[in-house]
């Protein structure tokens, strides 16, 4: 079935609900409908509310639990041929069940995935119908118990008013769930890891090479393997050598911009450059990747090279000065709000004590902005290192445990990205890593901006 | 009583004295320091920005044009059609490969040997066959020949004549040189011949030339040097030894001559990049030339270009199949995104008590406005790929993700729009009756929607370039077909940059410009859509 379709069949279903309970009210009190409670519009609404609620929330359990119910069924009718797979080979074996049902299976299958493959099938049409039934019975009765209970006195509105109510908040709940998601998400796979891997050697190692652990041969003949190969430090180093070159060129332009500005730009100047810095934030990323990898890189290994110099082809300066350009508008319009919320009042009493303007500047415009700066460079290097597709386009991948930025070197991002793009089975230590980086990353990203509030609510002398 | 003249001077020494006029000029010329230094950090943003532009400007600007041929092909009964003769049938299976093989060859009917018929037969492109094929299913009318069919050269054949395989220099001879034929070879004698090699600044011929003082010694134009041509009587020849007042070369074009030896009137040409350098041999240049020359080849818009999808072959790949899972991808995450973002605005700008589950919730959308991209891609393959077991490379994935991601902005851009709505609105509306939900939904809600719409546009924006994420949920897939639906495998804009990147081609290197132009004239478009709203329906109370 299309999704238009049903899309269309749902509005259709809502407009003649709505309508109905229009409908009904209104002929309840035979056309005069200033002796309802609440106006007609609303009962319309309310029988609206009884009917596709419960359907909707069927409709939730239906997303959240049909495949596992499906999975349930198809073990279950399997039976014995099944249980004796450990569990590993019943994921696969309902993988390429699912997968065959999508059309989108590829290779050789076994005899018992094609069984499962059917059984999958017929218990997917069997769960379907089930919850089919059960939203129809539920909107059925949902619309009966509507259609009853309105009457002219209906405090349909109050009714309606509550539900919108309850439909934003959860709305705003949506926030909390994604934050939880990722958590959740990242911790419960990070743990996953450390089951191959003890943390501190994944922390404190220096050798990083997970595209070696050759999975096959059984977990414990690779477990001192895998002490050895996912050791962190090289990726995390990568990482600081990169966004402190982007941090490097970012802050004293993008300062520097601010403060040309806010304090010294006549309007024409203005006009022209505040696009500009806007422009330089909305390009994609990967442009700008594109543009490191094909055009810098090049031409620093060039330039390089005249000096005698070897530069890899894929250093660390070349994606980390781009990098820079990249965040340069950040740190510009951060500060420019900062440097624009010290108040007018301290700059003319410096210019009154007879400083330049500059002075001015280096000695009370900036010492009030401080904490606002800081707290900008923060969320400035935090954005650097989270940064993904300038590095992966013109970072390297091979983890060298180096701080000369003319060789190349990989971060975390680059390393999430090779991990997880390749083929490999989902559970293996390889790719489970890659979560393991990112809860690092992220637990990295949100402590930086966490600081950066602090700084700025601790220090942030409050004028007027 | 005898200082009271010095005094005056002597406060005067402290502001205008030397060592203070030279105090004031070094704070004078540190504030102009100060002032061309934080001037210079704009301009090393703009012209940042110049050199980014024009770079994929000028690097993408030839994709938008292609070379097509126009050959005489042969469809008839024999070719296109079957026992029963033609039908649409027979369009469908006819052996289009072999009809456009015979049309190139018959340009050149003296090419013989294998290889040197694969080169020529290589000149179009291996997607010319299929493009034909389409063309006669689509509107068989077309047999009849009225209408001739353009078909795409090959890439480097493009390239080259968009001037991007080498350069080239060219002689005309200024006294006539003698030609004789003599087993398959040609021998060209003349000092003339010299004399215009001469000319030639090409640093390999020069030193060639001085080492072997005058080619006395004779030196072999191998694949390492650059090439010469030699064009008389309509046929071309490459130039293979250099010797003592003559020189033995090879036809790539057949050279007839009326009488053996001839005097002729020629002309050379210095291709200075040598053979073993391009991926363009000087036999395809020549038969180039002689298909440009014949008026067969025409440049024209690369419809191409914006009609396909994914391709492994670079003039057949175009962009069509990006743009519409881009377009699929931000249909879930606008309808996902927009309206769940404005009903947590309204509600925690408008009915959430001021308790601590707000201030979470607000720390917690402040914060994930500043969790990395890819950590949501993350989240996408954890909870939405392994979890719900949704389909891989689907854009519906692909928008709940980027929907997930751009929901912090949209809240964040909602709540100032509806804060900037002023409270006399609400009072008006509540003094006559309205209940609170009213206010918001009949009165502050309305007028706060163009700041929430500007806001709505600039989360889309942020949508449409990111890629990280994308790569996470395997949107990465090589895709040829165009996507029909939200749970087709499908790629979009920015992940087919990325992938375009990594392919060694030019061909490939000016597309991705190409492409990369095509996201920025959306950007600029979105962003240009968010400006005039602002300017049109803000209101300023």
């Amino acid at each position: 079935m299309s999704i238009w379709l049903t899309i269309s069949a749902l509005i259709a279903v809502s407009g003649a609900l709505y309508f109905t309970g229009r409908a009904r009210v209104r002929a309840l009190v035979r056309g005069e409908v200033a002796s309802l409670h609440s106006k007609q519009e609303y009962h319309g609404a309310y029988l609206l509310i009884f009917g596709c609620a419960p359907a909707a929330l069927i409709g939730m359990l239906w997303v959240a639990f049909s495949g596992t119910i499906t999975e349930h069924f198809v073990a279950g009718q399997l039976g014995a041929e099944f249980d004796v797979l450990g569990t590993d080979q019943r994921a696969i074996i309902l993988e390429t069940a699912r997968e065959q049902m999508s059309g989108t299976v590829f290779g050789q299958i076994t005899s018992l995935a094609e069984k499962a493959a059917a059984i999958y099938r017929e218990g997917t049409r069997l769960v379907n119908s089930f919850f089919l039934v059960l939203a129809l019975l539920g909107f059925s009765l949902g619309t009966i118990m509507g259609w009853r209970r309105i009457t002219p006195q209906l405090r349909a509105r109050q009714f309606v008013e509550k539900a919108v109510l309850y439909l934003l908040m959860a709305a705003s709940g949506i926030a909390i769930l994604t934050t939880l998601g990722i958590v959740f998400s990242l911790v419960f796979e990070t743990l996953q890891f450390f089951r191959f891997v003890s943390v501190s050697d994944f922390l404190f190692g220096t050798h990083w090479s997970p595209q070696s652990a050759f999975e096959g041969a059984g977990a414990e003949a690779t477990a001192a393997r895998n002490a050895q190969i996912f050791g962190a430090v090289p990726v995390f180093a990568g990482t600081l050598l990169i966004s402190a070159i982007a941090i490097s060129v970012a802050a004293p332009i993008g300062l520097l911009a601010a403060i040309y500005l806010s304090d010294y730009a006549p309007a024409r100047v203005r006009v022209v450059a505040k696009p500009v810095m806007e422009l330089l934030a909305g390009i994609p990323t990967v442009v700008y990747g594109f543009f490191a990898a094909l055009t810098v890189a090049p031409f620093f290994r060039k330039s390089g090279e005249s000096f005698g110099l070897t530069v890899s082809s894929e250093s660390a300066l070349a994606a980390g000065i781009i990098l820079g350009v990249m965040i340069i508008p950040f740190v510009s319009s951060l500060s420019d709000d900062v440097i624009n919320a010290v108040p007018e009042s301290l700059r003319d009493g410096s210019a009154a004590l007879g400083a330049t303007k500059s002075e001015t500047i280096r000695k009370v415009v900036l010492p009030a902005a401080l904490p606002g700066i800081v707290s900008a460079l923060m969320l400035a290097i935090s954005r650097a290192i989270g940064e993904t597709m300038i590095v992966v386009m013109a970072a390297g991948l091979a983890a060298n445990l180096t701080i000369n930025p003319l060789e190349a070197v990989t971060t975390v991002t680059v390393q999430i990205v090779t991990l997880l793009t390749g083929d490999s089975a989902f559970d293996s230590a390889k790719t489970l890593s890659a979560f393991a980086l990112a809860l690092v990353l992220f637990l990295v990203t949100l402590t930086l901006n966490v600081i950066a509030l602090q700084v700025v609510k601790k220090y942030q002398e409050q004028y007027d | 009583m005898t200082d009271f003249s010095n005094q005056p001077e002597s406060a005067n020494t402290i502001h205008t004295g030397v060592a203070a006029r030279r105090r004031l000029k070094a704070r004078y010329r540190s504030e102009w320091i100060f002032k061309t230094l934080s001037f210079s950090a704009i301009g090393v943003s703009i012209a940042f920005l110049l050199f980014l532009f024009t770079t994929i400007f000028v690097q993408g600007w030839p994709a938008f044009t292609y070379n097509f041929v126009q050959l005489p092909l042969e469809l008839n009964e024999t070719t296109i059609g079957n026992q029963n003769g033609i039908s649409p049938e027979s369009i469908h299976n006819a052996d289009y490969d072999a009809i456009v093989r015979t049309a190139i060859r018959a340009q050149f009917p003296q090419v013989s040997g294998r290889s040197a018929k694969r080169a020529l037969s290589g000149l179009v492109s291996p997607g010319a066959p299929v493009l034909l094929r389409e063309a006669l299913i689509e509107d068989p009318e077309q047999l009849n020949g009225q209408k001739p069919l353009s078909l795409p050269l090959s890439d480097f054949a493009d390239l080259y004549l968009k001037g991007q395989i080498s350069h080239s220099e060219y002689r005309t001879g200024t006294a006539p040189v003698n030609i004789e034929a003599s087993s398959g070879n040609f021998q060209i004698s003349g000092t003339a011949l010299l004399s215009a090699l001469k000319n030639f600044t090409n640093p390999a011929l020069q030193g060639a030339q001085q080492e072997n003082s005058a080619f006395n010694a004779g030196i072999a134009l191998d694949r390492d040097m650059p090439s010469i041509l030699f064009y008389a009587n309509g046929g071309v020849l490459k130039l293979e030894t250099l010797g003592p007042g003559f020189a033995s070369a090879r036809a790539l074009l057949p050279l007839t001559l009326t009488k053996n030896p001839e005097v002729v009137d020629w002309q050379i040409r210095l291709i200075e990049v040598p053979e073993a350098n391009r991926n363009f041999s000087d036999q395809e240049i020549v038969w180039t030339d002689a298909l440009v020359e014949r008026q067969l080849v025409q440049s024209q818009f690369n419809t191409l270009f914006f009609t396909k999808g994914a391709s492994r072959e670079p003039e057949m790949a175009g962009i069509l199949g990006a743009v519409v899972g881009t377009a699929l991808t931000l249909i879930v995450t606008l309808s996902l995104s927009f309206p769940l973002g404005v009903a947590a605005a309204v509600y925690l700008e408008e009915f959430a008590p001021r308790n601590r589950w707000t201030a979470l919730v607000e720390v917690n959308i402040n914060n994930l406005a500043a969790v990395p991209s890819i950590v949501f891609g993350l989240l996408g393959l954890a909870v939405f790929l392994t979890f719900f077991g949704m389909p891989r490379s689907a854009p519906l994935v692909g928008g709940m993700v980027l929907a997930l991601m751009t929901l912090p902005t949209i809240i964040i851009a909602s709540r100032a729009a509806l804060r900037a709505v002023p409270p006399s609105i609400r009072e008006a509306a509540l003094g006559i009756g309205a209940s609170k939900m009213q206010v918001v939904l009949h009165h502050v809600l309305p007028l706060a929607m163009p700041g929430i719409l500007t806001g709505t546009i600039i989360g889309m924006a942020q949508a449409l370039g990111e890629t990280a994420p994308l790569l996470m949920i395997g949107m990465v897939a090589f895709v040829v077909d165009i996507p029909g639906g939200f749970t087709d495998p499908a790629t979009v804009l920015p992940v087919q940059i990325f992938m375009w990147a990594d392919f060694p081609e030019p061909a490939f290197q000016q597309r991705t410009s190409a492409a990369i132009m095509v996201l920025l004239a959306f950007l600029v478009a979105m962003n240009a859509l968010a400006v005039v709203l602002r300017k049109q329906f803000e209101r300023r109370w």
